[in-house]
């Protein structure tokens, strides 16, 4: 079970990257956890500057617009 | 589109996507040099006397339209290939520690070429400052974001020439800088909200983005789709205000308002700019037609420095980090700003 939290305010983008995540995770077979962050101190304790965020078991892998299907394939699977 | 399909343009060849955007700047040139027959063969098409108040406005209204949506989609899918190589990340870390002055610069200049939306200037602002970015220097990239974007720019190059997008360039970096340096000197960190000013983070060690040429037109594609796609409705918007004034509205009396001479136009097109939101698309061709008028430039400028850089949906934004007081200094300084360019322009160009 992997531990996938969403970075970012509550905008369009964030909210999409939310549902590629599931989707990606689905596809690929992978059990996940998806939490949204929406603090802003909380988004800002991950050192990152632009939304949306995406952090993988603690580890932060992707800052700022929506990511790239190749890309959360990999992520997950690492 | 079908996973198929996501597939196939997955392994297309790179030498396609360049193909693809050769051809489609072939065509684009091709197609823009026939918009000056096109509109006058259009407007022919309407029942209305050559030289009436009518025929002017429709004229400048089938020549205008194409032509900025033209030129808007060309420059966005550029600064979106340019925007692919800048990440707010990066930037900070360009910026982190730096010192004023030449901080100040380089955030106005990084402004420009940052990939930055509204939406996400909270976190952008809270993560420059808790990662040790001063906060004069994030006042400057947040000064010139917003209003030196690619829509200012490629709209007053299409619409005025290069000379008045250049000084438009120039005379907004120095607003973000001189504000920005102004601000930090002040010594306001105090007047954070205290989340923000106790707030240490470091920044993330992010993976290098391994960014492909074909990744790089797609997000010049992307960001032509996403912004053409929200500002044409204010473009046609703006350039029917624009027709308008083109058609009606007497040179006398605008020359009377916001002509050179009259000295009190200038603070009165920022303060009306202030409270008034809209998009560089929307003001623009007003700002256009205004001219042709006869308005001043600097007082024009003034005008929609004010409308863009200074909106109020913005500062409600901005109260969650800044005091209201820091929010009024904010506001003062870069008001004040503009009030400069305005005169000053107004002078040297009389």
């Amino acid at each position: 079970m992997k531990t996938v939290k969403v970075l970012g305010p509550g905008c369009k983008r964030c909210e999409a990257t939310v549902q590629m995540v599931r989707d990606e995770a689905a596809r690929l077979g992978i059990d996940v956890n998806v939490e949204k962050v929406t603090d802003y101190a909380a988004i800002a304790g991950y050192g990152i500057a632009s939304t949306p965020g995406i952090v993988i078991d603690g580890k932060v892998v992707h800052a700022g617009g929506l990511p790239k299907e190749e890309d959360l394939a990999v992520w997950l699977n690492a | 589109m079908t996973s198929a399909l996501r597939g196939a343009s997955r392994h297309r060849p790179t030498w396609i996507w360049c193909l693809g955007v050769a051809a489609f700047v072939v065509i684009w040139f091709a197609v823009y040099g026939q918009l000056a027959p096109f509109s006058e063969g259009a407007v022919g098409l309407f029942p209305l006397a050559k030289g009436s108040h009518a025929y002017e406005a429709v004229k400048f209204f089938l020549y205008d339209t194409p032509k900025v949506l033209m030129l808007l989609t060309l420059v966005v899918f550029g600064m979106g290939v340019i925007r692919s190589f800048f990440s707010p990340e990066r930037t900070r870390a360009l910026l982190a520690g730096r010192a004023e002055g030449v901080g100040n610069i380089a955030a106005a200049v990084l402004g420009i070429f940052t990939p930055f939306c509204s939406c996400s200037a909270v976190p952008l602002f809270v993560g420059f400052v808790s990662a040790g970015v001063p906060l004069g220097v994030t006042f400057s990239f947040l000064i010139a974001a917003p209003m030196i974007n690619e829509v200012a720019l490629g709209l007053l190059f299409a619409l005025l020439g290069w000379k008045v997008a250049l000084t438009y360039l120039a005379f907004g970096l120095g607003v973000a800088i001189v504000s920005g340096w102004i601000i930090g000197r002040l010594k306001l960190e105090g007047w954070l909200e205290d989340w923000v000013r106790n707030l240490r983070a470091g920044q993330a060690d992010l993976p290098a983005n391994r960014l492909t040429a074909v990744d790089r037109i797609k997000a010049g594609i992307e960001a032509v789709k996403e912004i053409v796609g929200k500002v044409w409705l204010w473009i046609i918007a703006g350039i029917a205000a624009g027709a308008f004034i083109h058609g009606y509205v007497p040179s006398e009396l605008l020359v009377s308002i916001m002509g050179r001479d009259t000295w009190w136009s200038v603070p009165a097109a920022v303060l009306i700019g202030i409270p008034m939101y809209s998009n560089a698309a929307g003001i623009i061709p007003v700002v256009e037609a205004l001219l042709g008028k006869g308005a001043a430039l600097g007082t024009v400028l003034a005008f929609m420095m004010s409308v863009i850089a200074l909106s109020v949906p913005e500062m409600v934004i901005l109260r969650k980090v800044l005091t209201l007081k820091l929010i009024a200094v904010f506001v003062a300084v870069v008001a004040s700003g503009i009030l400069a360019v305005g005169f000053l322009f107004n002078f040297v160009f009389a």
